[in-house]
């Protein structure tokens, strides 16, 4: 594509520029997203309009349905309020402490996102089952994990960690000392500057960080049925009773469901970057 | 002001001219926690990664070695085990190309061009990432399914997708699909275009830019890129468990294998498949370790997975 074909037409699409490329690179990934992501994810909504809106909202509102997104979102939100205190914790512990083996620590908790989730889900059920390191501790207390909802938690803090950490740990590398020395001659001792000036600083980072674990815990299915027990109305997730559908073959109650959770998702989505937005304004940096 | 007036009043005994002994405790500071707050915090940190992070990756491994190594190399030796393996390699040996090859054309695309519509765009490329597993899979049942048109005409053709491997590859590209892209588009926009316009007003064709300008500078930030792609690409189990049709020996990729092993009660075997790919992911931290440490800088701060 030469200078010359940059038309005043194409010129309220794009900005002229002597970087060749432009038609060909932006087409491809137009196609390939279309193919790829866009009309596989179009035939979901297709196939829920198919579905009619008295068969959607009988299986919407189906018992098992509703208690299946119950147990997802209350043990995604749950998990993602876990993830906030120790991932804030553990990032504060990261960017502000100098001990032997930080480094590795800091490595240590991308683990979940390498790990593939099924070996985290069957390493998980082995420890927290009633004879395993973590289970055996527990049992005499009456704390049942695995096979329980509270070991989906357990599996969806491990999932969730790191996206709190990683999306806190930059911006609290970037905290001005000053600010923090300002607090201190002002008269506030330790415990409320950090209260009081460091964490509201953080806010924006701590929603972002929570909304992002949250949304991840949702849609997690890999590392949560094997510790689940996946007892129908007390310990299935959502994502396993799409699964459980489709092996029926009952397309339409997957699908049905399917649409709830995204259309759920891309709230999550839109809220994530609402509190972006926002950050922006606000405080002057992307959370 | 004199200068006794600003000295310290001296403890009783101490000779004049010499300075009282001042604790290091006088000199705290401000900014930051005593010792004592600072150790529990780190225990506390540490306390928790280890129980959260550390314990199920060494579970994996004395798992796979409850029963010694002999029954460890016997469960990897298994024939479903060698297939599984490779079905593995074979998919991301697609997968990963093919999402390094659109992750390049979008950065270049959106990082040196300004157009309408751009924010939107970046938007969608990270949709997959906001999508369950799960529904990642069924989209593609619900394309290829017998339901509708798609599936029998395929089917009439002999092609299959669905419970076979092009189901699984196309999974697999679909939850892979930004991580190439979303970690080149912020550091090409860092690197902006002056290096381009550059070598093209100095004769360079648009290719001979990209392979002896752009790829250089980019070379670390794909190889990080590709890395997290194909550990998420062999360790995938949701998208790929919907399509997949659990096919033993022939539509079972490692992590699939994992499950029907444990679901069979077959614990060390199970826990054996699975030790690969712990290792897997160990050595794709190290790596990524590597690359964030040795070229921070040539890796785009901004996307940190």
């Amino acid at each position: 594509m030469s200078i010359a074909a940059a038309t005043p037409a194409r010129l309220q699409f794009r900005k002229p520029s002597v970087i060749p490329g432009f038609g060909l690179t932006l087409g491809f990934t137009v196609l390939y997203l279309t193919l790829i992501v866009l009309i596989p994810l179009a035939g979901v909504v297709w196939r829920t309009t198919e579905l009619g809106w008295a068969d959607f909202w009988a299986i919407a509102t189906d018992d098992r349905t509703v208690s299946a997104l119950k147990v997802s979102f209350g043990t995604a939100l749950l998990a993602a309020a876990v993830n906030v205190v120790f991932g804030v914790l553990v990032a504060w512990v990261l960017v502000r402490y100098r001990f032997p083996g930080r480094r590795i620590l800091d490595a240590a908790v991308d683990l979940p996102f390498a790990l593939p989730t099924a070996v985290a889900g069957i390493a998980l059920a082995a420890i927290y089952a009633p004879n395993g390191w973590v289970g055996q501790f527990l049992a005499p207390l009456g704390i049942k994990v695995a096979f329980t909802p509270l070991g989906i938690v357990v599996a969806l803090i491990f999932i969730g960690l790191p996206f709190v950490v990683r999306t806190v740990q930059p911006v609290m590398e970037e905290i001005d000392k000053e600010v923090e020395e300002v607090a201190a001659t002002l008269g506030a001792n330790r415990l409320q500057t950090v209260a009081r000036v460091i964490l509201p600083g953080l806010a924006p980072a701590v929603l972002t960080g929570f909304a992002l674990a949250f949304a991840r815990a949702v849609g997690e299915y890999g590392s949560v049925i094997f510790i689940a027990g996946n007892i129908p109305y007390v310990s299935e997730i959502a994502p396993l009773l799409i699964v459980i559908r489709l092996e029926e073959f009952h397309y339409a109650g997957a699908t049905a469901i399917a649409a709830i959770m995204l259309v759920i998702s891309f709230a999550m989505l839109f809220v994530i970057n609402l509190i972006q937005a926002w950050s922006r304004r606000r405080y002057g940096y992307v959370g | 002001m004199s200068v006794e007036a600003l000295s310290r009043p001296l403890p009783d005994g101490a000779a004049a001219g010499t300075l009282a002994p001042v604790s290091k405790a006088a000199f705290k500071r401000a900014t930051t926690e005593t010792t004592a707050t600072k150790a529990v915090l780190i225990g506390i940190a540490l306390l928790f990664l280890a129980l959260v992070l550390v314990l199920p990756l060494v579970a994996v491994f004395v798992e796979a070695f409850r029963k010694g190594a002999g029954e460890f190399l016997f469960a990897l030796n298994e024939p479903d085990t060698l297939a599984a393996i490779r079905l593995t390699l074979l998919v991301a040996a697609i997968a990963v190309p093919c999402n390094l090859i659109f992750g390049v054309a979008a950065a270049w695309a959106i990082a040196k061009f300004e157009f309408k519509g751009k924010a939107f765009l970046t938007t969608l490329i990270d949709l997959p990432f906001s999508v369950s597993p799960v529904i990642s899979g069924l989209v593609y049942v619900l394309l290829f399914g017998a339901g509708i048109v798609l599936g029998p005409w395929l089917k009439s053709h002999g092609i299959e997708i669905l419970f076979a491997v092009p189901g699984i590859v196309l999974a697999t590209i679909f939850v892979t699909f930004p991580f190439v892209a979303r970690e080149l588009i912020p550091l090409m926009q860092d690197q902006g275009t002056g290096d381009e316009e550059a070598a093209i007003s100095l004769g360079a064709s648009g290719w001979q830019a990209f392979w002896y300008v752009t790829l250089p500078n980019i070379k670390w930030g794909l190889l990080y890129g590709v890395l997290l792609c194909n550990a998420r690409a062999m360790g995938e189990f949701g998208a790929v468990s919907v399509v997949s049709g659990h096919i033993r020996g022939l539509t079972n990729t490692m992590p699939l294998h994992v499950e029907i092993l444990y679901n069979e009660y077959n614990f060390v075997a199970a826990f054996a498949v699975s030790t690969l790919l712990a290792a897997l992911a160990l050595v794709t931290l190290v790596l990524k370790s590597v690359l964030e440490f040795r070229y921070g800088d040539e890796i785009a701060a901004t996307a940190k997975h």
